[in-house]
């Protein structure tokens, strides 16, 4: 009664299946390894969400402003000015492609230059050289082909029209949009190389420290694959319990971002708000991270073992 | 005197350096047939657990031929070494025991390496331990144990899965000539069993106790051939304490 009750323990333990799981003591292998996991992954998941908020602010905006033409008038004779305008809007709504073409009212235009010119009493808004502005929406890209199309067809009737596609203007800012996010890619890329290596640093040192019992575990039989799997489902709960401290870190930190650069209250800022998949995308950034411990671990610690006999 | 199967170990020629250092083991031959019992004695340094490091797979020889259960053992490809390893149960001079395990576990570890079920593992285990008198010290760890008990966890862990060779270096050296016998007892049964046996040891009363056994004499790691071990068929003794060499023989 006595040995039965000794080996109830054992008994109990033995129902749960821990097979080779107990060759090494998994508990001691990897330090703070957990700690660093969270730390890159909460890094990744901000990165992550940076570039993805930042590729829909730059698909939202690009969307917006395909199909979108500015016709200016730029005359210093408001009569002559206002009568281009019109000819303009008139030839510009028959021409071939134009969706729709829409004269910004001159209370627009004043708003407009408010904040650069000011509106004090007395001021005559009216007498400054403000060009007429015309909207035109495309029913396809503004490409090369069809704002010479529109200009063939504006200037005739209005020699002092200015042409652009309103994507030009912000060409600039797509290109730091698109800078930062492979920017972003590559921090990811480098959160990833660095997880990579302190796995490799940690699952060496752990080899390292538990040699002998390895080289006796050998002796006995146990397969590379054997030693190699402890080390791996190890760092994995060390993986999965980083990475779920670390996608909590990040995901209050994106939404304490999002809501200070919702304050801002800008159009191109209101427009990069992440959409369920995203979300979905960043929850999934800890289950990568746990496989890439998982193949660093077994890969590392399987050519460390082949080096012994 | 039985005529022996095929054998099970054969070394030829085997020379063992370390390095660049001068030779340790110079040309061994020997045949290992299955069922025999074997002492491997020599003096401190003479290259037994050097040996014995070979014939459990865990050194190469610098030079010379191994075969073991048939097959040329120093070109056999790694993923093959663990299942020729399960069949060579190891008494290590200094027991090696894994630490953080109980000395229950550490008897376990051989089964559970090879894949045996946790219930078929129980019961072995259990009466193994309660065999070599350590009943009442399953959960134990290792820094707990005296001497003599590590080495009766680490006899209990190579013989619980009934090898093909049992390799032992030393394996009475902490315990009392008492225990000594009934752990000698256990190799016998086994012995008995099929299991070829290999015990490195200085003990000459050891030897006296296993009459039908044959010597190999490890001397500046050459060997020789006291009992007729290394010929073919091996010479085995067939009155009690026949093949037993005098203390002056082994001297």
């Amino acid at each position: 009664m006595r040995k039965l009750a000794a080996d109830l323990p054992r008994r109990l333990r033995a129902l749960g299946g821990e097979g080779d799981a107990r060759l090494l003591p998994e508990a001691r292998l990897s330090g703070p390894m957990p700690w660093v996991i969270a730390i890159m992954i909460a890094l990744t998941v901000v990165a992550a969400a940076s570039a993805l908020a930042l590729r829909h602010a730059a698909q939202a905006a690009s969307a917006d402003l395909e199909g979108g033409v500015t016709v200016q008038i730029v005359s210093a004779a408001p009569a002559e000015r206002q009568r281009q305008a019109g000819a303009a809007l008139a030839a510009l709504r028959q021409a071939a492609g134009v969706a729709s073409a829409t004269a910004v009212p001159q209370d627009q235009l004043n708003a407009l230059v408010e904040p650069w010119l000011g509106t004090r009493t007395g001021d005559d808004l009216d007498a400054l050289p403000i060009p007429a502005l015309i909207d035109v929406r495309l029913s396809g890209p503004a490409d090369t082909a069809r704002l010479d199309g529109l200009r063939r067809a504006v200037s005739p009737v209005a020699p002092a029209a200015r042409i652009d596609a309103q994507s030009s203007w912000l060409a600039p800012v797509f290109r730091a949009i698109s800078a930062l996010q492979w920017a972003a890619g590559g921090l990811i890329a480098l959160f990833a190389f660095a997880t990579a290596s302190a796995v490799l640093l940690a699952a060496r040192n752990a080899l390292g420290i538990h040699r002998e019992t390895i080289e006796v575990v050998h002796m006995l039989g146990a397969t590379d694959l054997q030693i190699a799997r402890v080390f791996q489902r190890s760092m994995a709960t060390d993986a999965a319990l980083g990475g779920l401290v670390g996608l909590f870190a990040g995901v209050v930190t994106v939404l304490g971002l999002g809501h200070q650069f919702a304050a801002l209250g800008s159009g191109m800022m209101a427009q990069g708000s992440l959409a369920w998949t995203d979300w979905t995308l960043l929850a999934g950034i800890p289950i990568a991270g746990v496989l890439l411990v998982m193949v660093t671990a077994r890969l590392t610690v399987l050519a460390a073992l082949r080096r012994m006999l | 005197m039985n005529q022996p199967a095929a054998e099970i170990v054969q070394f030829d020629n085997v020379g063992l350096r370390y390095g660049t250092g001068r030779e340790v083991l110079a040309d061994v031959s020997f045949t290992l047939y299955p069922g025999c019992f074997y002492f491997l004695t020599g003096a401190s340094g003479a290259g037994k657990t050097s040996l014995l490091r070979m014939l459990y797979l865990a050194q190469r020889p610098s030079r010379g031929l191994i075969r073991m259960f048939g097959t040329d053992a120093i070109l056999l490809p790694r993923e093959r070494l663990p299942g020729f390893r399960r069949r060579i149960g190891v008494v290590f001079q200094d027991f090696r025991l894994v630490p953080h395990l109980s000395a229950w576990d550490n008897v376990a570890l051989p089964l559970r390496v090879a894949g045996q079920a946790e219930k078929d593992i129980a019961k072995p285990v259990s009466d193994m331990l309660e065999w070599v008198g350590l009943g009442d010290r399953f959960d134990a760890r290792p820094a707990t144990l005296s001497g003599g008990e590590q080495q009766r966890v680490a006899i209990a862990r190579a013989v619980i899965a009934r090898p093909d060779i049992l390799v032992a270096d030393e394996p009475t050296g902490n315990v009392d000539p008492e225990m000594a016998i009934k752990l000698l007892r256990l190799f016998e049964s086994l012995n008995r069993l099929g299991t070829t046996v290999v015990v490195a040891t200085h003990d000459l009363h050891l030897i006296r106790k296993v009459p039908d056994s044959l010597i190999m004499r490890l001397d500046k790691g050459r060997l020789s051939d006291p009992t007729g071990a290394l010929r073919y068929p091996p010479r085995r003794p067939s009155g009690p304490g026949a093949g037993v060499l005098d203390t002056a023989d082994l001297a």
